[in-house]
């Protein structure tokens, strides 16, 4: 038996299921964005400015979910200063959480600022010093922190979840790279369903199709690395949350979509809207895999394992 | 600077009385659960059943019977066992977790957060949240009492002398003597923590054992959260930089197609 079968599980429930699916989705987005910003044509405008709209309210969304899952919520600032030796930073490099909390910050603060500059690019705000940031080396070097810290919190919650001594989740190095993964093929899905209705060209979404289908297969690859890496964990999985696993997540959440992308003419009803179909069952598996890859370890009780139950 | 302090618990003295989980309700003045009407567990005789955010000594009773009159009772006090290299420090993100000038570990209730990463970190399932406080909680090893040149008051009350407490050298080479002692009595006899080169640079509050460490629910190699910490960081970047390359890639294919095909 692993030795993380002894360890007592944190209650990290739906608010930081939803802070890891918000975060990765808004990270991954960010990252797109922040690359058809640099590399795409002027043609992706429309992507790349929903990207930072989904970037800033993911953001600020996650920040609100983590703080108010704290035990103290009025004490969140103890995560970035510390408490008794104001104003001293709160940092430590070799702690996921502690690094992440800052990593949400930044990223709050990049992804707003690159926000603001898509609604000046939008003519939404007419004073001068918000131009700077869509036009010019400024916003460029902006966009280009707001992507890197887009992905880095995608993927950074797999790790926090690997660097502790549960099951699963520390029986395993390649959470993080699974959720980075998945961020980044919710992150296309959020675009491809919100970018349409802010003027998306075809050839943007085909882009973000082609990326998604790309991402997905990365996606499962890893997510077999995964399991395989689990060895006898793996029994866990024999569960509820392993059913959700090999329907919600790897059926109805990679391969279905998959399908949509590159077959669609197969799938009957859900081929009259490939794209939203796809990126709408993405979501769905995105939300499930945290979902079941969570839950599934909260449910081990160190009580009932050490009297073999 | 203090020595290092802590408890050795010889579970073969141990009796089951809980006077050890009781003092240390009273001295530390943690609440009662479920205001006090008890849930019996159903399936034991232990109804305490594990250490959490009120409960800070667990006396776990081990009932191995194979039959009504074929068996025997195993009872051991847990505690945090306040490792030499604590998990819960290592990833704290609040400093709220200490190492104290005894050695033992105590969280600062009045800077944690109840962000619970201590909780999973920790590989013997000790921390948990103390609902009353919304933060984090465990064993201090009394440390007040410390302070004051007491001993803590679960050793203080124990009948048994199971839970000794003292300097950590001397009462290593306590554990040592008793073990042997037993040993030369037939009985397979065990260490658990004791060893400074062992596991978690060994434990502050270790133990003396007469069956695998598993069946009294302690793991048998427990590691800190951060062995994995390279290893993740590595597959991520590298999963992020595929991602990147492909996105990368995609868009070189689609700016090739709509070149214009060349007329040679």
């Amino acid at each position: 038996m692993s030795d993380t079968f002894f360890s007592g599980a944190p209650h990290w429930r739906w608010l930081i299921i939803l802070y890891f699916f918000v975060g990765g989705l808004a990270g991954g987005a960010c990252f797109l964005a922040a690359l058809l910003d640099w590399f795409g044509r002027p043609e992706d405008r429309p992507v790349v400015r929903t990207g930072y709209y989904v970037a800033a309210w993911g953001a600020i969304i996650s920040g609100l979910l983590l703080t108010i899952d704290l035990g103290r919520p009025l004490r969140f600032w103890h995560m970035l200063f510390q408490s008794a030796n104001l104003p001293a930073l709160m940092f430590k490099g070799w702690s996921p959480i502690s690094f992440g909390a800052w990593a949400i910050l930044l990223f709050g603060l990049f992804s707003v600022l690159s926000a603001l500059g898509a609604m000046a690019e939008e003519g939404r705000l007419q004073t001068p010093a918000f131009h700077l940031l869509h036009r010019g080396a400024l916003a460029k070097l902006v966009v280009a922190v707001a992507g890197l810290l887009g992905f880095f919190v995608a993927g950074y919650t797999g790790i926090l979840l690997s660097v502790t001594n549960r099951p699963i989740w520390a029986d395993s190095p390649w959470l993080g790279a699974l959720f980075v993964a998945s961020g980044a093929s919710t992150g296309a899905a959020a675009l491809m369903l919100l970018a349409p209705g802010r003027g998306a060209t075809p050839r943007s979404l085909e882009w973000l199709s082609s990326f998604d289908s790309n991402a997905l297969v990365v996606e499962l690859l890893v997510l077999v690395v995964f399991l395989v890496s689990l060895g006898s964990v793996n029994r866990v999985w024999v569960s509820v949350w392993g059913l959700l696993l090999l329907v919600g997540v790897v059926g109805f959440g990679i391969l279905v979509p998959l399908g949509l992308h590159l077959k669609p003419a197969r799938f009957g009803s859900l081929a009259t809207r490939p794209v939203v179909n796809a990126a709408k069952l993405v979501l769905l598996g995105g939300f499930l895999l945290r979902l079941a890859t969570i839950l599934a370890s909260e449910g081990i009780d160190r009580y009932r394992v050490a009297v073999g139950m | 600077m203090p020595e290092a302090m802590g408890f050795f618990t010889d579970t073969t003295v141990c009796i089951g009385c809980k006077a050890c989980e009781v003092a240390c309700k009273e001295w530390n003045q943690l609440p009662a659960e479920n205001g006090g009407i008890r849930e019996l567990s159903g399936d034991s005789y232990d109804n305490t059943r594990r250490l959490d955010g009120i409960h800070w000594r667990h006396v776990r009773f081990i009932e191995q019977f194979s039959g009504p009159y074929n068996g025997r009772w195993l009872m051991m006090s847990d505690v945090c066992k306040h490792c030499v290299q604590a998990g819960c420090i290592e990833v704290c993100p609040t400093g709220a977790i200490i190492r104290t000038e005894f050695d033992t570990v105590v969280i600062q209730s009045d800077v944690c957060n109840g962000c619970r990463a201590c909780i999973s970190a920790c590989p013997f399932g000790v921390i948990d949240i103390n609902a009353v406080a919304g933060t984090a909680q465990k064993c201090t090893l009394c440390y007040d009492r410390l302070k004051v040149g007491l001993e803590p008051a679960c050793a203080k009350a124990c009948p048994t002398d199971s839970i000794q407490f003292g300097p950590i050298t001397e009462l290593r080479a306590r554990a040592q003597k008793r073990k042997d002692q037993l040993r030369a009595q037939g009985v397979e006899a065990q260490l658990y923590g004791a060893d400074p080169q062992g596991p978690l640079g060994g434990l502050n509050s270790f133990y003396l054992l007469v069956d695998e460490p598993e069946v009294y629910g302690l793991p048998r190699n427990p590691k800190l959260p951060s062995r994995n910490l390279k290893q993740s960081t590595s597959f991520s970047v590298a999963s992020a930089a595929v991602l990147g390359v492909l996105a990368l890639v995609g868009l070189r294919k689609r700016r090739m197609d709509e070149q214009p095909p060349s007329l040679s």
